[in-house]
């Protein structure tokens, strides 16, 4: 039993945080209809960075806020790239996800002294410092701290990102992915408002990098494989699984769906499933969220558009 | 008001699809105009809605907006000053916002979309009032999805939009040919009745020669790249349906239809 109980907080956990990623695909894909690919690399960016910026005795909290920084100015340059250069959005993503495998060897590289991997196991994160060593390690036998941490951090994203598209600002962003035209009558530039919502679905991207790498101790290239996939499969399950709930945000479905996502896999592997086989599980299920959000979601563009 | 000066555009150019639409296209606006442009499609009608608004910049010549030359200015920019109504209900608002974040968007034109909230309540009650004069009973549904409106209420929606804040000039791209008759007769009231009350000037693009004959003070019919008819006053009240049928039939001979 306890047994079980460790796997759904483990995968509650890991939901939690890949949750973030989700939400910043949100912005760039439900909001502003735009397939971005470049979170392949900004979420192994804000990974790396947070580890050679911890490594070199950076506050682990200050960190996130560098990372959102640094995504958001990488996804600023996707949208450039679309919006000035006028490149169509796939390829803007592959660009930016191409230089960013570069980008990042190159920090790792000179923050390592050449390791392929930034270790700091043995530093403070922001599981274990500031108001985390509060929370105790041991809740009732399970270890709950990282899940706490993680739903916290998750819940002030989830706020401040439903505030902001409350805003002027976000409304506009959401008018923007909706109608072009409608944003170019209102006398507004719709490639400013496209690359703000770039810049900040990739802040959301290399946030997720860094606060997975602070749980890991760790950080390296290869943790930026599929999140493509993970982080769009996770909006597509949650808004198309709970659409039919009532009073709920979309951006309280994507975290869901993060969970469920996360969930299916554990399960699988629960089962026994080699894990050489999870990201073929993984390209299956979202395959499965599409094909159901689809038959289910008829013209629903929020849903199974792809 | 509003020129358009020795317009020259040419289309595919270059090409054995070029087709040189204006060769030398002068036509200017007068402020209070309320105008009605008719003619065959490929006459350049919507042509000369684009070069006005800016979606399209002219090869040569210039447009001269209020003594300045706009001709260089970007689309979105001419916006902040001129309201426009196409022909698409879907493209004048937000189908996924309500109709109350529609105009809020709208209610917010030429100032800045920062980081405060789009929502006014006080500004609610104005939306209302302009929804009203409609007669649709929108300013019931506020906080409905424009997505499922039909198709007449979302361009009436359009227009109130398009107007709702300090514009010089209306454009209205075949606005209601979209709409079933009985929707576009009605709002086709709404705009005489927005436009006389706002005095707005105004440059209309319609396939319905007699809402061409029934509204505006003037009446341009165009083809081939030229104002063949440019009537207003006095002259254009005593103009009917036959008239311009008449004038359109002419045309077609020459071209040989």
């Amino acid at each position: 039993m306890s047994v079980l109980l460790n796997v759904c907080i483990v995968t509650l956990e890991e939901g939690l945080m890949y949750a973030i990623l989700a939400l910043g695909l949100y912005i760039t894909y439900s909001i502003l209809d735009f397939p971005d690919l470049s979170v392949d690399g900004t979420f192994p960016l804000g990974a790396i960075l947070t580890g050679i910026l911890i490594m070199n005795g950076v506050n682990p909290w200050l960190c996130l806020i560098l990372t959102f920084a640094a995504g958001m100015l990488a996804g600023t340059v996707t949208g450039l790239l679309h919006v000035k250069l006028k490149i169509r959005p796939l390829l803007c993503g592959i660009l930016i996800y191409t230089a960013c495998l570069s980008v990042n060897l190159v920090i790792l590289y000179k923050g390592t002294g050449g390791k392929a991997i930034a270790t700091f196991f043995n530093k403070g994160t922001i599981f274990n410092t500031a108001f985390s060593a509060l929370i105790p390690e041991n809740i009732g036998g399970y270890y709950l701290r990282t899940t706490i941490v993680s739903l916290v951090l998750v819940i002030i994203c989830k706020i401040l990102l439903d505030l902001y598209l409350k805003t002027k600002s976000g409304l506009l962003l959401r008018a923007t992915g909706n109608n072009e035209k409608f944003v170019t009558m209102l006398g507004q530039d719709n490639g400013l408002s496209k690359i703000l919502g770039l810049a900040i679905g990739n802040g959301f991207a290399a946030l997720s990098g860094s606060v997975i790498a602070q749980s890991k101790g760790s950080a390296d290239q290869q943790m930026g494989v599929g999140m493509v996939v993970l982080g769009l499969a996770s909006v597509i399950i949650g808004l198309s699984v709970f659409k039919r709930v009532r009073f709920m945000k979309a951006t309280t479905m994507v975290i869901l769906g993060s969970i469920v996502y996360k969930g299916c896999l554990s399960v699988a592997l629960a089962l026994g499933l080699p894990t050489e086989y999870l990201k073929l599980l993984m390209a299956v299920i979202f395959t499965l969220a599409l094909v159901f959000s689809n038959s289910f979601g008829k013209g629903k563009r929020e849903a199974g558009k792809c | 008001m509003l020129e358009l000066n020795n317009i020259v555009k040419t289309f595919n150019a270059g090409t054995v699809d070029e087709n040189k639409l204006f060769s030398d296209f002068t036509f200017h606006v007068n402020s209070d105009d309320f105008i009605s442009v008719v003619g065959s499609n490929g006459s350049g009608k919507t042509t000369m809605l684009n070069l006005v608004c800016g979606t399209m910049s002219p090869d040569l010549g210039s447009v001269i907006f209020d003594g300045k030359d706009i001709s260089d200015i970007s689309e979105y920019k001419r916006a902040k000053f001129i309201g426009r109504v196409l022909q698409d209900p879907k493209m004048g608002t937000c189908g996924n916002l309500t109709i109350l974040e529609n105009m809020a968007l709208s209610d917010n034109k030429n100032k800045p979309f920062g980081l405060t909230p789009i929502i006014n309540k006080k500004r609610i009650d104005h939306y209302k009032s302009l929804l009203e004069q409609c007669g649709m009973g929108l300013e019931n549904r506020m906080g409905v999805k424009v997505g499922s409106l039909s198709g007449g209420q979302r361009q009436a929606l359009a227009l109130i939009i398009a107007t709702m804040t300090n514009i010089r000039l209306l454009v209205l791209d075949e606005h209601t040919a979209a709409l079933d008759p009985k929707s576009s007769e009605t709002l086709m009231q709404i705009t005489d009745k927005i436009v006389k009350e706002k005095h707005l000037t105004t440059l209309m693009v319609t396939h319905n020669l007699r809402f061409a004959v029934e509204y505006g003070n003037r009446l341009v019919m165009m083809h081939s790249g030229n104002a063949v008819m440019d009537i207003s006053g006095e002259e254009k009240a005593n103009t009917q349906i036959d008239d311009i049928l008449g004038k359109f039939n002419e045309i077609s001979i020459e071209v040989g239809n």
